[in-house]
């Protein structure tokens, strides 16, 4: 169990509630490896996905994970609500509240849609990714992903490269981070930086060369090029030229540092693409802890325990 | 018919006068102020342990007709102005369509004469449709009935033409009152820039965004000699900036909301509670203190409270998309007493003069004082009524208030217009 009914922000989880998540992920991420990868643990529940913000990636996560635990997924597609026409999402939180479903998962353009639809409806809700503020279940998955290569999260440097900003992902992981004792860094130029990176509890630094050498981790985030409203750089290639993860900086890091991205990546802007495929990036990895955490999330919120999860 | 006002605190700084007094009204006039009056045949209204203050005014009104009238209309806004104690309300232009001409002022104030419970004082776009682009009909505007001009809900973008209005306008005695926000800052932004963007991943409105334009604007009347006022100033800078204007003899005035005076944007911390998004943006504690050191030192003209109705289907939405503003009629006058008047930070010759004459003098609006042969405008409060701020308790068609939840003390009990009840024993009349 959870202390939690909702995943809405990292802040609802607590440090043993993320070590619980993680626990019981990696029992299920066994049963991925299975020839049949289908548990009845969820049987009778449904799990609506209501992205209303396109998304491919997250929502297949959440729907493999749904069906491995034999819970009625239902995909719930159409776009944010808009001031003057269209269902609010008000309205559509009550409508999904009358269909009687068990979890949401939700995907929204704008920052608070998922408190809306927490308060709204009696079943749980998990954040699937809310504007840019947060994105729980990628930072669990992420924290999964550096467990699993390092044995632990506490002291770890992780440097977090891009445009935090404007980057919901960064939003639950610089705390995810630092609520299991790592240390998240966040590099980048000073215009993809948040107002106040103090308020994270993060340190910043506008150099990737200088901070390679202390991280375990380099985290890259998505440059999202489809956001810019006046690009906050001059171009892709002087981004890529200071905040690029390549050959040879990752020649720069620890031997045993690592490199990840939340995907989609740009090849050939914040990650080379040789460095993308090398052993030393974790990407495919992370996609592959997705499925188990997301697993683990709505096992461990619709009412099951950290022991029982594998029957 | 006579009405007697017994045994009050009379208070009016313009007088100046504070002493527990009787006033007795004829004909919409006070003809009599002093102790043991009487009168032969009228009302009595019993003032005992109550505040009698010169009628307040608001500045900065949104009554929302004509075009939303689902929100509010001129019924419901003065209902509710005489709710929160105000003899009049200054109503802003930018509704649909933008009251940027002569009818449309003649329709408000038409509107107001048939079914206002207290006064309306139009104000008049500055650009034609609110765009920035063509000077308004100021003249023809002023000649029904206009006060002032407002580009409100968006700042004069172009510094040109703002230039081009003050100069236009300082042929009229009026004023042109400054939405201050440089809109390529603000950009996107909901909040306020810094900790609190920055935590629910909201787009930042920086303090910069205000200030900017309010440096700009009161070196424009510097430069054009137009008289100028500046609406809902939210931080320290922007007051900063307006004390040493007034230092230098600038025709300079301004006011702060209740909602920036009393509220910060910590109260954001942990929610997405669209009731408190507002332009400008709460700002920081340290914003706050500065706009209430600005009320006590005078810095501050009045308190007006940018009363801003929208339908309760609107305020669900995203914080993001949801519409700007909070109601604020029937709560400034029970805020200011509660976390002011009764905490001594001010006094209520400070209320009169913030939420009276303030107002009044900062818009060109006639004079109101308590005294013989005075135009009954009259507010009286009981300080020690409780106001729980519940969707009920409004008479306003919306109930989007930023306070919602809270208890105050103090509350208008009898509103007079020319001598007419607008508000009696709590309940708002006709």
């Amino acid at each position: 169990m959870l202390s939690t009914r909702h995943i809405i922000d990292i802040a609802d989880l607590s440090a043993d509630d993320i070590t619980t998540i993680l626990d019981t992920a990696d029992s299920f991420k066994e049963v991925n490896e299975r020839r049949i990868k289908k548990l009845p643990t969820l049987r009778g529940r449904t799990i609506v996905n209501l992205f209303l913000e396109p998304s491919t990636r997250t929502r297949t996560s959440f729907e493999i994970a749904a069906k491995r635990l034999s819970a009625d997924a239902v995909n719930f597609a159409g776009s944010s609500s808009a001031t003057v026409k269209g269902e609010s999402l008000a309205d559509t939180a009550a409508t999904l509240s009358a269909m009687a479903c068990d979890l949401v998962v939700i995907r929204h353009k704008y920052a608070g849609a998922p408190r809306i639809l927490a308060e709204m409806m009696d079943s749980h809700v998990v954040n699937g990714g809310d504007g840019m503020h947060e994105h729980p279940t990628q930072a669990l998955l992420d924290l999964y992903t550096i467990r699993e290569r390092f044995g632990r999260l506490e002291g770890l440097t992780v440097g977090i490269v891009g445009d935090v900003a404007h980057s919901r992902v960064a939003g639950s992981l610089v705390p995810a981070l630092r609520m299991m004792g790592a240390t998240p860094v966040l590099v980048g130029p000073p215009t993809l930086m948040p107002a106040r990176p103090d308020v994270l509890g993060a340190e910043v630094s506008n150099s990737l060369d200088e901070v390679l050498p202390d991280i375990d981790v380099a985290y890259m985030l998505r440059i999202q090029m489809e956001r810019a409203e006046g690009m906050p750089f001059p171009s892709l290639r002087e981004y890529s030229r200071m905040f690029g993860m390549n050959r040879t900086r990752l020649d720069v890091m620890r031997p045993e540092a690592i490199v990840m991205h939340p995907g989609p990546m740009n090849r050939g802007v914040e990650i080379a693409a040789d460095v993308a495929d090398s052993e030393r990036s974790l990407v495919l990895g992370q996609v592959n802890a997705g499925v188990a955490v997301r697993m683990a999330v709505m096992y461990l919120l619709l009412g099951g325990d950290a022991g029982g999860a594998v029957a | 018919m006579a009405l007697l006002l017994k045994n009050g605190r009379v208070v009016d700084p313009a007088v100046p006068l504070d002493e527990i007094a009787d006033v007795v009204i004829r004909d919409g006039r006070i003809v009599e102020i002093g102790r043991d009056l009487q009168i032969a045949k009228g009302i009595t209204v019993e003032c005992a342990e109550k505040v009698v203050l010169p009628g307040l005014v608001d500045a900065h009104t949104h009554l929302r007709e004509p075009g939303f009238e689902y929100k509010e209309d001129v019924e419901s806004g003065t209902r509710a102005a005489a709710h929160g104690g105000f003899t009049a309300v200054c109503a802003m232009p930018n509704t649909n369509p933008i009251c940027d001409e002569g009818s449309a002022v003649r329709f408000l104030v038409e509107r107001a004469r048939e079914r206002g419970v207290v006064r309306v004082h139009p104000i008049g776009a500055i650009t034609v449709g609110q765009k920035g682009a063509a000077l308004a009909e100021m003249g023809d505007m002023l000649a029904e009935g206009a006060v002032a001009f407002s580009d409100d809900g968006r700042g004069v973008q172009d510094a040109g033409m703002m230039r081009l209005a003050m100069d236009y306008a300082k042929q009229f005695p009026t004023t042109i009152i400054s939405h201050a926000e440089v809109e390529s800052l603000a950009g996107k932004g909901v909040v306020n820039e810094g900790a609190v963007s920055t935590r629910l991943g909201l787009s930042g409105w920086p303090a910069e965004a205000e200030e900017i334009q309010v440096a700009r604007d009161i070196a424009l009347a510097e430069l054009t000699g137009c008289r100028l006022h500046l609406a809902h100033l939210s931080t320290a800078r922007s007051i900063a900036l307006v004390r040493d204007a007034k230092a230098r003899g600038t025709a300079v005035t301004c006011e702060v909301t209740p909602h920036h005076l009393f509220l910060d944007e910590d109260a954001l911390q942990t929610t997405y509670d669209t009731n408190l998004k507002m332009n400008p943006p709460l700002r920081t504690p340290a914003d706050r203190e500065a706009l209430v050191a600005g009320l006590v030192d005078g810095t501050i003209d009045c308190i007006a409270t940018d009363h801003a109705p929208h339908a309760s289907h609107e305020k669900a939405l995203e914080f993001e998309i949801a519409p700007w503003g909070t109601t604020g009629l029937e709560t400034a006058l029970s805020l200011v007493c509660t976390h002011l008047v009764s905490r001594d930070v001010l006094s209520w010759s400070d209320v009169a003069r913030l939420m009276a004459h303030g107002p009044r003098s900062a818009l060109g609006l006639e004079a109101v004082r308590l005294e013989v042969g005075g135009v009954a405008d009259i507010t009286i409060v009981d300080p020690e009524a409780r106001v729980d701020v519940t969707p009920e308790f409004f008479e306003s068609k919306s109930s989007n208030s930023a306070h919602m939840g809270a208890t105050l003390l103090g509350k208008a009990s009898e509103v007079l217009v020319g001598g007419r009840f607008a508000l009696r024993n709590g309940k708002v009349v006709g």
